[in-house]
């Protein structure tokens, strides 16, 4: 066990660390409600790419519209927060202009999987290598809790008032299934996983995809009686299976769990540097 | 002088030289009859000088992807027709939001809907004005041959550049699909313009501030200023805001940086309109058509002149009243059921008559049709 006083050392330093990269001239407080899943995102991401030494300038956030999508707009990078649903063709068009920037996009259930179901599954399937960052709290918080592509069956939302009669997507294995190279599944609840998770993610050569299960107290918790933030955590914490152990489990036995950690993480061509081979070779390069 | 090689080239494919001599090096599309051969184009000729080229899952993806590429510096192009046009639009108003120079080129068929692939149009006239949704202030630009294809394409990248705003070029099917002999000008001839990109340290750069002439230093990602683009009403350092009093600014400024310079946006031919009583006003292959009646009816002895417009937006109100002053009547031609007209009638003063025709069945308006409507109304 830490001691307090090494404990308050390390949380000042995590908070130096944020400092530096939140944007000076931003006004803050965020849209953001207290406790809400997305700041801790944020925490895990800045970590990530403060270890990994990339320079501000190199990296470039994109995002949708929503609560998470609003994320970009407070860090000290280049950032583009786009239109509901089409971070990624965006961030498409800014990874292949310029490939040796860092792209990472910042998405929503319902931005990534509603309305920008398709370029989702493209930008798979092209493996360009952007990350992504999706944020699950399975409904949609901006527009003040409807329901979402990644909403339970049964589950409440403004929209689904009797429970919801969908089914819903699994982010993750949407993903694996159109081609991501690198898939991952982590919760606000798994703070140092997600960090780590966000670093391979960032230093893996392809689209890589954190799906990062979150609260939103506000409205999913609410209408879903789940409790306070701190009651949504370790409802995460309990639903976790290591993915590891999820492999010798029977499929009724994960109904409803979250399985966490590396899904996916294998090598393929990736989109940009295919193009500027037929580049090349129009140039002669060899 | 040496003689200039020339080549018959489709319309779409000028438009593709076009875009490339003006600096063009990303394209992002989506395939749909008639501008297909824009980007296979592209495709094509693209990756032989460095340039990208990508397919992307629809139009939306499209726009997108051209949007972001301009941002992080490359100037940038996709083509569509009306159903991709329709898709677009939300977009193409981030576009307008973000000040971010792209060009979209809209090869008009036939509408609503899927409507008529095949055949040309002019019904997307009132749609590139006013398209998306909010308070902008749109160019649009339109050539009437192959070779203006090309020309015209080079336009549209300095408008786009010059301003920071999305411009459109309005074809129709009828000259995106026309083989015409086409010269591809020399290095220098045309003049090709580029963003201005700020000068200042980065700690001292204000994205979308509040220059004399409206248009705001444009960085690109990556090249050591950090900054916030974002669709939401914002700042001139672009970050969100509601308030009032930086709210109005900025959308007048949207407006303004090229409203105040709308003289010379502007781009029209006039042929035989000295003494003319009537003047024919149209654009795109209408005006061809236009120019062959007008020098028939003029052998006649009919005082009769005409005005191609290739700035479609903004409308050179000013110069089309001046130049049909001495105008009693004019007939506007169009391939639609009358947008260009509401314009027209906006714009002339109330002596003079404004009488119209219009098709929009995928045909177009012929010489013969166009002086049977001269006769009418003389
Ligand atoms: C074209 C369009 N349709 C609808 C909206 C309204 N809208 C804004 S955010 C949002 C849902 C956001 O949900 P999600 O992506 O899950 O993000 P969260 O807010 O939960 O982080 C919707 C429907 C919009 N901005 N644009
Ligand atoms: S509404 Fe939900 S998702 Fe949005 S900030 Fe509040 S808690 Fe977070």
């Amino acid at each position: 066990m830490a001691t307090v006083k090494e404990t308050n050392q390390a949380e000042k330093q995590k908070s130096d660390v944020m400092l530096q990269y939140l944007r000076p001239k931003k006004k803050f407080p965020s849209v953001w409600c207290a406790g809400c899943g997305n700041g801790t995102v944020m925490g895990a991401i800045i970590r990530a790419i403060d270890k990994l030494g990339y320079s501000k300038d190199e990296v470039v956030m994109v995002s949708g519209i929503g609560c998470s999508s609003r994320m970009p707009v407070y860090l000290d990078f280049s950032s583009l927060h786009t239109t509901h649903g089409r971070a990624l063709p965006y961030a498409t068009g800014v990874k292949f202009a310029k490939p040796h920037l860092k792209v990472i996009v910042i998405t929503g259930d319902g931005d990534a999987l509603a309305i920008g179901g398709n370029h989702f599954i493209h930008a798979c399937r092209r493996n360009i290598d952007i990350t992504a960052i999706l944020i699950n709290n399975y409904i949609y918080g901006m527009t003040g809790g409807q329901g979402s592509p990644t909403t339970p069956s049964k589950a409440f939302s403004t929209t689904t008032p009797y429970g919801n009669v969908e089914k819903h997507f699994n982010p993750s294995e949407l993903a694996m299934a159109a081609g991501a190279t690198f898939v991952g599944r982590t919760t606000v609840y798994h703070v140092p996983q997600m960090e780590k998770m966000i670093t391979q993610a960032l230093e893996h050569k392809g689209f890589s995809l954190v799906e990062a299960v979150s609260n939103c107290h506000t409205y999913f918790g609410r209408l879903n009686r789940q409790g306070d933030p701190v009651a949504m955590l370790k409802m995460f914490k309990d639903l976790a299976v290591p993915a590891a152990r999820a492999k010798n489990m029977t499929p009724e036995e994960l109904e409803g769990k979250l399985v966490t950690g590396v899904l996916q993480d294998i090598e393929k061509t990736e989109f940009c540097d295919e193009y500027q081979k037929v580049v090349d070779a129009h140039r002669g390069v060899k | 002088m040496a003689i200039k090689k020339r080549h018959l080239m489709l319309g779409n494919l000028a438009c593709v030289h076009g875009a490339i001599y003006a600096g063009m090096r990303f394209f992002a599309g989506y395939p749909i009859t008639p501008s297909t051969e824009v980007a296979e184009g592209c495709a094509r000729e693209l990756p032989k000088i460095g340039g990208k080229f990508i397919q992307m899952e629809d139009e939306i993806g499209s726009i997108a992807a051209i949007v972001g590429a301009s941002v992080a510096g490359l100037k940038s192009m996709t083509a569509t027709s009306g159903p991709g046009y329709s898709l677009m639009v939300e977009n193409i108003g981030y576009a307008y939001m973000t000040e971010t120079p792209v060009v979209v080129i809209n090869v008009q068929r036939g509408g609503p809907s899927t409507g008529m692939p095949t055949k040309g149009s002019q019904a997307d006239t009132m749609q590139a004005r006013w398209g998306t949704h909010g308070d902008y202030t749109a160019i649009a630009v339109a050539p009437s041959t192959v070779q203006e294809c090309l020309t015209e394409t080079i336009r549209a990248f300095n408008l786009a550049e010059r301003f920071r705003t999305p411009v459109t070029v309005l074809l129709d099917e009828v000259i995106a699909h026309s083989r015409e002999m086409v010269t591809i000008p020399e290095k220098g001839e045309f003049k090709v313009y580029d963003r201005v990109k700020p000068t200042c340290t980065p700690e001292e750069y204000v994205p979308f501030e509040m220059t004399p002439n409206g248009v705001s230093p444009m960085a690109g990602f990556g090249e050591g200023y950090r900054f916030n683009v974002t669709g939401l009403t914002h700042d001139t350092m672009g970050f969100t805001t509601n308030r009032p009093e930086e709210v109005s600014p900025k959308l007048d400024k949207l407006a303004n940086k090229i409203l105040k310079y709308r003289d010379e946006t502007v781009k029209m031919r006039t042929e035989m309109m000295d003494g003319a009583e009537i003047a024919f006003i149209s654009y795109g292959s209408v005006s061809r058509a236009a120019l062959q009646a007008v020098m028939l009816a003029r052998k006649a002895g009919v005082k009769v002149g005409t005005v191609q417009l290739y700035t479609i937006w903004p409308f050179p109100e000013k110069q089309l009243r001046e130049i049909c002053a001495g105008c009693k009547k004019v007939i506007v031609g169009e391939l639609n059921m009358g947008q260009m007209i509401y314009e027209v009638e906006r714009v002339l003063p109330n002596n003079i008559k404004i009488h119209s025709i219009q098709r929009y069945d995928g045909e177009f308006l012929t010489p013969m049709q166009l002086l049977e409507k001269l006769d009418e109304v003389l």
